[in-house]
């Protein structure tokens, strides 16, 4: 059976890189005494993929990863036995067994069908060194970013060890400059409905929550944002948010005083986006 | 288990710097298997040090057991902690920020003990630098009330000489035995409100345990030690190692914690037993583990199965000095083959001498097409392997290597030492025949219709230095000079060989060989070149990019001391050591008649050939006290135990 759960990374691990998240649930899985398949060869490897990687220092309440089981289980039980050895920061949300593909036509991982994915950007509460405008302030500076009509940003081309100027703003799918921001952006998404392929936490642990009390009371910046992930147009948030700092005349590294959240991954297209 | 929730844990470094080291995963603990208690609910708060990265310190399998021993313990809590990277080391400095604990994120300093190992002489500047970011005082008569007491083990502290200063005491011998002695006599001193000064002596008080300030030394002129003399009435003359006899009865961690990034050993460490038969005169750990002690084979089939589940890690490898001397060792590799591959579980077994059996285990847990043989024949002649009693002749080398090649493996790797004791041009040119010579059986062995590729000899050499506890205590090591010599010597012996191509050399680094020499057979004096070298900004000098020679040498000027005086310079018999206050449990008899059978080239059976009288047989157990035949041959333990 083919499987995707749903994950949250937060806290300390945060600062794990995504090769190592791979490792740990390789291992994870070994621990909770799922029978998962193996490559062929000497060098067995399993049968696991990750539907896309998180940058170092990013929470997430919406990582994805699928694989294929040789036992059969209910979705429950799988979240359950893995919940049982997680270890501080990692806990396992929801799983669905995936339906097999129709007449012969290949599997679509989640890598594969991974189009947006939506997150949370706020100023860290024990950030060393604050930003002078008020949350309300930089809001609006936000809105003013966003609403341009490109955001020009240089990225770094690894093979060649060259930079080229990339827009940011058409792979920008969404955020918030309305006081009613975080549910405008979550419009428009079908999530997974319960049933005997499909199980999720009843109490999700609220990990945007607390912040967003944070946020209101403090008055301090708070931002949701829409990107375009996946294999052919993968931004990552870490760039808009530099860009951002940019924006403000603060300097690159400024943008690590906010905290970037996934909250969400997404397929198929606007407006029409459907849960992984 | 204690185990509560209401200590909540906060990062002692900020996102900031953890964004900016590398590595971060390193400083943020909270690893599979971690134990959790709170520190304000313990009487004893335990810190254990590796001096060295996080990756080679998580590696070992030494702190894994005591940290799961003291965990034990509902009053204790042992945490850990590993050298901080250069990058970091920066900025706890500049910032100010105190070295902390990775379970609670907590302070060092606010600790009852920081136990260091000593696995190294080349992480002894780690150590300054863990105590110096932590805030305690470098010397130990220098610590008040509120500091840590430092606690050194491990086989470094055989002859701690060099490290006296900066430690409260020295625990000399196998964790498992005394420490809860110590710590139940801790708890009882501090509920009394005792001084530090009160609680050495308790320690100073039980056996295996070395509290230096409570000794006095003297020096000759010609800089040898004169006398070595107690100077505190609970400090022992000799002090006793203390070794575990009951290894199939005691501490083993069967929840060993699992690292976020990737270790040096990501895998399951089996100790399938301590100590070795075979008396290698140039090999410290043969000589300091004895006797020889099996663990049992069910007893260790039962850890795999829990460590594998607990882990879930891939592979599991088997951790003795010798695993071929292990009597069931059949059985187990056998059983762990059956019961776990089928689950992807790969079987490491490293130190296994290469014969059918070996083959046989090899083909079918590792890919033969990238899979190499090792042998570790030290020495290139047959003399030479006398003069060190390694038992390995060239016969066995080329048979166990022919039939590999038969097999399909087509890389070997060899492992030399350069700088032995009587050392003659001949015995390096040995090390290239040798290789040389294993690459002719191959290409004399597989058609050449067969053959994939050439056959790939890697030959490695490393500069031999003379340790405390062993038959060369006494031998003069070579120079800088001498070993640069040899190496040149050997790398064009290789290239004159008629297979030169098939061999790749690989060699080691002098001049930091010369100062583990240094420490290795050092006095109390040295602690000055360390420390010296330290304040000069020495650290990691086990990792080349960080090794700062230029540095090291100016503190033997600056100091006053020579590093030939402590290398290159013959001993006399009757000299009196740094370490010889340390009853390691071999005679110092015993060591100097198989250094003269060395220089006679007469070698020494293993402990199951025949007793050699090392001394070992007053720990009442293990190999000295098998049964043996007429011949004083002890008896195959396969005859005896009817399951293996």
């Amino acid at each position: 059976m083919n499987v995707r759960i749903r994950f949250a990374k937060y806290g300390a691990v945060k600062f794990i890189g995504h090769l190592d998240v791979m490792r740990y649930f390789q291992k994870a899985v070994r621990r909770a005494g799922l029978k998962i398949a193996y490559s062929q060869g000497f060098h067995p490897h399993q049968i696991m993929s990750f539907a896309s990687p998180l940058g170092v220092g990013i929470t997430s309440e919406g990582e994805y990863m699928d694989m294929e089981l040789t036992a059969e289980y209910s979705p429950r039980e799988i979240v359950e036995r893995l919940n049982e050895t997680m270890a501080d920061g990692f806990s396992v949300l929801s799983c669905r067994i995936l339906p097999e593909p129709l007449n012969g036509r290949k599997r679509e991982t989640a890598m594969s069908l991974v189009t947006a994915a939506d997150y949370l950007v706020f100023e860290k509460q024990n950030s060393e060194c604050k930003f002078p405008q008020s949350g309300k302030e930089l809001r609006s500076e936000w809105c003013r970013f966003y609403g341009q009509k490109s955001i020009p940003v240089v990225k770094k081309v690894k093979k060649s060890n060259t930079e080229t100027t990339v827009d940011l703003k058409p792979f920008l799918f969404g955020s918030g400059c309305l006081e009613t921001a975080d549910s405008e952006m979550l419009a428009g998404v079908l999530p997974h409905t319960a049933g005997p392929d499909y199980y999720e936490l009843e109490t999700i642990p609220d990990f945007a929550g607390e912040l967003k009390e944070f946020y209101k009371e403090k008055d301090c910046f708070y931002v949701p944002l829409r990107v375009s992930a996946g294999s052919a147009d993968n931004i990552k948030p870490e760039l808009v948010m530099e860009a951002f700092a940019r924006f403000l005349g603060f300097e690159k590294d400024d943008s690590l005083h906010w905290q970037i959240h996934r909250l969400d991954m997404y397929t198929g297209e606007a407006p029409d986006f459907k849960r992984l | 288990m204690a185990e509560t929730t209401n200590f909540v844990r906060k990062l002692a470094l900020s996102d900031e710097i953890l964004m900016a080291v590398d590595k971060p995963a390193r400083y943020i603990g909270g690893e599979v298997n971690m134990v959790k208690k709170n520190p304000r609910e313990v009487d004893i708060r335990f810190c254990m040090c590796f001096p060295d990265v996080y990756e080679v310190g998580m590696s070992h399998l030494g702190i894994q057991i005591l940290y799961d021993m003291f965990n034990k313990r509902e009053d204790t809590y042992c945490e850990r902690v590993y050298s901080p990277w250069p990058d970091l080391d920066k900025i706890l400095r500049e910032k100010k920020i105190p070295l902390f604990a990775l379970e609670s994120q907590e302070p060092l300093k606010d600790f009852d003990f920081l136990g260091i190992t000593l696995q190294y002489e080349m992480c002894y500047t780690n150590i300054l630098q863990i105590l110096d970011l932590s805030g305690i005082p470098l010397h130990a008569t220098d610590r008040t009330e509120d500091d840590p007491i430092v606690i050194g083990g491990g086989p470094c502290a055989y002859n701690p000489e060099p490290l006296a200063d900066f430690f409260d005491f020295f625990y000399i011998g196998e964790g498992e035995t005394v420490y809860y002695e110590i710590l139940d006599k801790y708890k009882a001193h501090k509920a009394k409100g005792g001084t530090r000064k009160e609680f050495l002596e308790i320690v100073a008080d039980i056996e295996g345990m070395y509290v230096p300030q409570f000794y006095d030394v003297t020096y000759n002129a010609d800089g040898t030690l004169a006398s070595f003399e107690p100077n505190n009435i609970h400090a022992k003359k000799k002090i006793r190692k203390q070794v575990e006899m009951e290894l199939s009865d005691t501490f083993y961690p069967e929840k060993p914690l699992v690292p976020f990034i990737r270790a040096i050993q990501d895998r399951v460490v089996l100790e399938i037993q301590r100590g070795c038969i075979r008396g290698c005169r140039f090999c410290q750990a043969g000589m300091l583990y004895r006797p020889i002690r099996e663990r049992n084979v069910s007893f260790l089939k039962e850890l795999a199965t829990k460590m594998l589940h607990s882990t879930g890690h891939e592979e599991i490898s088997l951790s003795s000095l010798s695993s071929s001397d292990y009597s069931c060792l059949k059985e187990l590799v056998y059983y762990l083959i059956d019961t776990f591959q089928n689950d992807g579980v790969n079987i490491s077994l490293p130190s296994l001498r290469i014969d059918a059996f070996a083959l046989d285990v090899m083909s079918k847990v590792q890919d033969i097409t990238k899979s190499s043989l090792t042998f570790a024949p030290e020495a290139g002649s047959q003399r030479m392997r006398d003069v060190i009693n390694k038992g390995l002749t060239e016969e066995v080398i080329l048979d166990g290597a022919t039939e590999a090649f038969k097999g399909g493996w087509n890389k070997v790797k060899l492992y030399f030492m350069l700088g032995l004791p009587g050392e003659q041009t001949e015995d390096i040119r040995a090390i290239a025949e040798l290789s040389n010579a294993i690459a002719k059986a191959y290409y004399d062995t597989i058609p050449k219709s067969e053959r994939k590729g050439k056959v790939q000899i890697t030959t490695s050499t490393s500069f031999f230095v003379p340790k405390p506890f062993t038959p060369f205590q006494w031998v003069r090591m070579a120079t800088a000079n001498e070993f640069v010599e040899a190496r040149k010597l050997l790398s064009s012996a290789i290239k004159e060989q008629l297979n030169a191509k098939s061999i790749k050399y690989n060699w080691h680094d002098t001049d930091v060989t010369m100062l583990e020499g240094v420490f290795a057979r050092g006095d109390r004096r040295c602690a000055a070149l360390l420390e010296g070298a330290y304040r000069d900004g020495c650290l990691f000098d086990s990792w080349s990019e960080y090794f700062r020679n230029d540095i090291w040498m100016k503190q033997f000027e600056k100091n006053g001391l020579s590093l030939e005086f402590y290398t290159s310079r013959e001993r006399e018999k009757d000299e009196l050591f740094p370490w010889d206050f340390i009853d390691a449990g071999i005679s110092k008899n015993f060591l100097y008649r198989e250094y003269e059978k060395s220089r006679q080239g007469i070698v020494t059976p293993n402990c199951r050939k025949g007793c050699a009288g090392c001394g070992a047989a007053q720990f009442h157990g293990g190999v000295c006290y098998e049964p043996r035949n007429e011949a004083g041959e002890s008896i195959p333990t396969e005859a005896l135990i009817p399951d293996c």
